[in-house]
């Protein structure tokens, strides 16, 4: 084995600014995307920020080389952790993927549309706030927990 | 000490079934529990005065300091002596307080039982972590028993105000605790043998234990909760309000007192404050007419009294202290008990309505005459010793002006007097409002009490007489504690007869002052309802929790906007803000290189700009392709950087995805909607520049910052040595980073199941119903071949094309799947590109052939096959154990297999078969919710709109059909 620093396995690293200009337009676009309102443009900005991040991975994994495999030169040789943990977010992504789209079409089926609306509740307690007023299980009942019974007994005595 | 401890334990669990096969008689085989416990204080207890010590120690988490530790001194030992014996008395006592038919018995007996455990586990344990723990143990459990009757609102506001003060107090406990546990120790003897200088931290500790202590003794401010809690059952009243709970305070104020009774504020609080609730405790059980509140406030008088003694920090006032903690256990659990009687004899509290009862009740008048002359310190009664012995601390104190100046001992000297004043008036008061015959007031009808439920309160009172009697035989027992306070000098032993004293010429003071004011009861009520009522604890209560209330509405309705977009966008802007603007205000920009190859750069491009083109689309299905396009991008990158299974990977997935957005989006509208309300274009689209040029920067800043070859520079090595495989990717999955993939596939299978359930809501798609089952009409047609399923698609839908390739491709594709997944140890490939590949193939059957045809390919439940999966890569884990290697440990094995010839088995391979599974299974899952799953619903509408209509056309006709049979 050799010990010279081989490609992959650099101690210092120049990135490579093409794949890190990839990573800033997926990026950028997935965010706007996921801003909106629509589940289905949410997605995809999620599925634009994901691959964005997978080649990010690229970036910080150094130089490419040849295919990681024994027997090729390790001087040659492209870093294989970065991979191993891209190949697993790969496929947890079309996981995602299928599960917000599972997501989208129930609310479209409940709703008729596929837009994410506002929380009711949230909404009720900021009118709550608005009116001053306090929660809804607030114990509104001030009366002392052993005057009650006595004042319940002295109006009786006095009946 | 902790087999006593289990033995509650196992006890309050059998208890719920006891109490529903022997009804009432479980309370005298629970009361055994503490009994035995009793029994076993009474045999160490030579030990205990000699000063052997039984300690026990099971470690834990000895790395938070938090262990088992048991250790039995003299004060535990006192305390414990009354919580187990009163508890086995009580306990007894609920035979004949409770009827046989009382649906709660089950509760009950469990939750007392296990209180009784709990409240033994705080006085024994020697490590302040535990403590704590029993402590809010007897807070939530006192909390279930206050609450006894859940059906009224008092009882349930009551249980609510005493569990929130004292787990108020709790937690400022807990607080005292850390900051004494982090510098210096959680072991309570450790602490006492070696006590931290009373710097800033250890005082506002020992502030804040205090104010546990005194939260849970129910001293001012904090007194109204223990009133409150009288809407317990009485036995509750009088074991966790008079014996047990409320001595815990007490307990701690008595275990700090030897180390930190010099420390500022510490007077304050417990003289000070102690002082200050005896009298007002004392004050308002005089305007009382229940005879269990009117006790309720005398208790609430006698612990600030006790608390006060305890905090002193002389010798004297040491031992006064725990002679009054047993004085006050037994008169006051007797009292309560015998009020349990007079209520269920009479039916009534109220001492308005209670006359004559002493007479005819006399088994139980007369320990209630014991344990009150006990109460107002009369001799010969344990309560006069003790008594004595506390204003003999205190005296001794005025005249030696340690440990603080003579001027406050006068002081606190004439609040005893009072105090003690008042409480020989409410002694008064409650035994003539139980007991005496009032003029006016007709005798109150009775039914005899049965001989048992007497028994206990006798034993108590008889209790107060023998204490006081054999006050001279106590000294000894308690002196060990005395002696450890530093302060003053050796006391005198107890003893009825001191000669005449001050202590003695003072009881008699506050006596006849007592005395007279009880005479003068009517006068001195007016007095009294004259006075405002200053302090009120409860209206301060319900003003801070309304405050809390108010609070939270008005944070919540800040921070909770209810809106995704703002919630992900906040999210997004402290990203932007914070790690962003640090890289680039402190990062250090790296050397860059162009590229590691130009056709890098090409893809590159056309990737940005497919991404582009997805804002300014509004038709789905484009930016579905323009972000496919996006990802097979992705792949031609990974294949640029030299990583074959990402690249495969990658193409499968964006495959898959693309054919699953289809199925997915194929019954939503064709566009997007405008919304109104979202955020505006600039806006989004300038938080996106934004969050995108932050993660440039600090990906150049982090890669900048590597210094070290990274570890896997040794997975070559490691790959072959230990892995037994060539390809480094696959091997890391499977064997060196396995617990990741053993993660990462658990997503997986949650994912698939969340899939399901949100298509199919109710259950997973187990109906299948496979196209051979469904008759076919030419059958003879169907001889000889397969993919059947088209047949029963209508035939605009069937493509010919498509059925051939299918019938080309499918047996081909799993064999490519089988193929990948048993290379995938030395070539590209493994379980995930291979459980794609063979997903991908039934998509294809699915897409030529239908629903039918689906069930017909995989004739089996997804969920089986997830679960499967899941369990061979459990399996395949855990199974090196067996062969004492470790989890996820790989081996070789090599052997002959006819008609391979030479085979070279990895166990890892296992691993992967497990993975295989799980994808397989989950891409079954997908298509069988967004393909099938959808297909079945707009079949279903469909047929309910075809019925609707034929029901609008022909509504004669269905009639005549109707009535036919």
């Amino acid at each position: 084995m050799t010990t010279l620093a081989p490609t992959g396995f650099e101690s210092t690293l120049t990135p490579n600014i093409t794949l890190v200009l990839v990573v800033v337009g997926l990026v950028a676009v997935g965010t706007a995307l996921a801003l909106d309102r629509s589940l289905v443009r949410v997605l995809l900005g999620m599925v634009l920020i994901g691959n964005g991040v997978a080649v990010l991975y690229l970036v910080v994994s150094g130089r490419a080389g040849r295919a990681p495999f024994v027997g090729e030169d390790p001087a040659a040789m492209s870093d294989p952790l970065p991979q191993a943990m891209v190949l697993t977010a790969i496929v947890i992504s079309l996981a995602t993927i299928g599960f917000l789209l599972a997501l989208s079409y129930r609310l479209w089926q409940i709703s008729g549309t596929d837009d994410v609306p506002d929380d009711a509740e949230d909404a009720r307690i900021q009118r709550l706030a608005r009116d001053d007023e306090t929660s809804e299980t607030y114990d509104r009942s001030e009366e002392s927990t052993t005057t009650s019974d006595e004042r319940a007994e002295a109006g009786e005595s006095r009946g | 000490m902790a087999q006593l401890l289990l033995l509650h334990l196992i006890a309050a669990a059998l208890a719920p079934w006891l109490a529903k096969t022997l009804r009432t008689k479980a309370f005298p085989l629970l009361a055994l529990v503490p009994a035995t416990a009793f029994a076993w204080l009474l045999v160490v207890a030579t030990d205990v005065r000699d000063g052997n010590l039984p300690t026990q120690r099971i470690p834990w988490v000895p790395g938070l300091g938090l262990d088992l530790d048991f250790r039995l001194t003299t004060l535990s030992w006192v305390v414990a002596l009354l919580v187990t014996g009163v508890g086995a008395l009580v306990l007894l006592y609920c035979t004949w307080y409770f009827r046989d038919d009382d649906p709660t018995l089950w509760r009950f007996t469990s939750v007392f039982t296990a209180f009784a455990g709990a409240m033994l586990g705080l006085v024994l344990t020697d490590n302040f972590l535990m403590l704590y723990v029993f402590w809010e143990l007897t807070t939530v459990l006192s909390y279930l028993l206050i609450g006894h009757n859940p059906g009224s609102s008092t009882n349930r506001r009551a249980a609510m105000q005493a569990l929130l003060v004292t787990t108020f107090g709790g937690l400022a406990m807990l607080v005292g605790i850390i900051a004494i546990g982090v510098h210096h120790t959680y072991s309570i003897s450790a602490l006492l043998a070696d006590p931290p200088p009373l710097d800033a931290v250890t005082v506002a500790a020992v502030v804040l234990l205090l104010v546990g202590a005194l939260s849970k003794s129910a001293l001012v401010p904090f007194h109204f909760w223990l009133p409150g809690a009288m809407a317990a059952p009485t036995p509750v009243s009088a074991y966790l309000h008079a014996a047990a709970m409320v001595k815990a305070g007490i307990y701690l104020v008595a275990l700090l007192a030897p180390v930190f009774a010099g420390a500022p504020a510490w007077h304050a609080l417990t003289l000070g404050l102690g002082l200050l609730t005896m009298i007002v405790g004392g004050w308002r059980a005089l305007r009382q007419h229940d005879i269990k509140l009117l006790l309720a406030y005398g208790t609430v008088s006698q612990l600030g009294f006790i608390v006060a003694i305890a905090g002193l920090g002389t010798k004297t006032a040491a031992l006064a202290a725990l002679a009054l903690v047993l004085a006050h256990g037994l008169f006051k659990s007797t009292l309560f008990l015998v009020v349990g009687v007079v209520d269920h004899a009479a039916g009534t509290r109220d001492l308005r309505r209670l006359s004559g009862l002493g007479r005819r009740m006399l088994p139980v008048s007369v320990p209630a005459a014991f344990a009150g002359l006990s109460m107002a310190g009369v001799i010969p009664m344990a309560g006069f010793v003790s008594k004595e012995s506390a204003l003999e601390s205190l005296w001794e104190e005025a005249q030696e002006a340690a440990p603080f100046p003579s001027i406050y001992g006068y002081l606190a000297l004439a609040a005893v007097v009072v105090g003690s004043a008042l409480t020989v008036a409410y002694t008064c008061r409650f035994l003539w409002g139980a007991f005496a015959t009032k003029p006016g007031v007709p005798p109150t009808p009775i039914t005899v009490p049965h001989p048992g439920f007497v028994l206990s309160p006798l034993l108590l009172g008889v209790g107060c007489l023998a204490l006081g009697l054999l006050a001279p035989f106590e000294s000894p027992w308690l002196m060990p504690y005395a002696v450890t306070l530093p302060t003053g000098a050796s006391p005198e032993p107890l003893a009825l007869w001191h000669g005449v004293t001050v202590p003695l010429l003072l009881s008699l003071v506050s006596l006849g002052v007592g005395v007279a004011l009880f005479a003068q009861r009517e006068a001195f009520a007016r007095a009294q309802a004259r006075v405002p009522a200053l302090v009120d604890g409860e209206r301060g209560f319900a003003r801070t929790l309304r405050a809390v209330d108010r609070g939270a509405v008005e944070t919540t309705a800040v921070t909770q906007r209810g809106s995704l977009p703002i919630y992900l966008a906040s999210i997004l802007l402290v990203f932007v803000a914070l790690p962003g603007m640090a890289a680039v205000t402190q990062g250090r920009l790296p050397e860059v290189r162009l590229w590691d190859n130009p056709a890098q750069a090409v893809v590159g491009a056309l990737m940005i700009a497919a991404a582009v083109l997805v804002l300014v689309t509004r038709r789905r299905l484009t930016a579905v392709m323009l972000v496919g396009a996006t990802g097979y991008g992705v792949a031609m990158l990974f294949v640029l950087h030299g990583a074959p299974d990402l690249a495969i990977t990658q193409m499968l997935v964006e495959t898959v995805s693309l054919v699953v957005f289809v199925l997915a989006l194929r019954r939503m509208p064709t566009k997007f909607t405008r919304h109104p309300d979202s955020p505006s274009r600039t806006w989004r689209l300038g938080l996106g520049a934004a969050v995108g040029a932050a993660v440039g920067v600090i990906a150049l800043v982090a890669s900048g910052g590597r210094t070290t070859t990274p570890v896997s520079v040794d997975f070559p090595t490691e790959a072959y040595t230990f892995g037994h495989g060539k390809n480094i990717v696959n091997v890391t999955l499977v064997d060196i980073r396995a617990w990741d993939t053993l993660g990462e596939v658990s997503v997986l299978v949650a994912a698939a199941t969340g899939i399901a359930s949100l298509i199919f809501v109710r259950t997973r798609n187990t109906r299948l119903s496979r196209a051979t089952a469904k008759a076919l009409p030419s059958s003879n047609a169907a001889r000889g071949t397969w993919l059947l399923g088209g047949r029963t698609m209508r035939k605009e839908k069937r493509s010919v094309i498509f059925e051939v390739v299918t019938r080309l491709v499918f047996h081909i594709m799993l064999a490519a799947s089988l193929y990948l997944l048993f290379a995938g140890h030395n070539q590209p490939g493994g379980g995930f590109a291979g459980g794609l590949v063979a997903g991908l193939a039934l998509v294809v059957r699915y897409l030529a052939g239908g629903r039918y045809e689906l069930d017909e390919a995989a004739p089996f439940d997804a969920g089986l096959l997830v679960g499967l999966g899941l369990l061979v890569a459990v399996g395949s884990a855990l199974a090196p154990l067996a062969f004492g290697g470790t989890i996820l440990e790989t081996t070789a094995v090599d052997f002959t297999l006819w008609p391979w010839g030479e085979v070279h088995l990895v166990t890892s391979l296992v691993f992967d078969i497990g993975v295989y599974l799980i994808v397989v299974g989950m891409m079954l899952d997908i298509v069988r919710s967004l393909g099938t799953g959808i297909d079945r619903q707009i079949a279903e509408e469909q047929e309910q709109d075809e019925q609707q209509q034929e029901t609008e056309d022909e509504p004669e006709e269905l009639q005549t059909e109707g009535a036919r049979p």
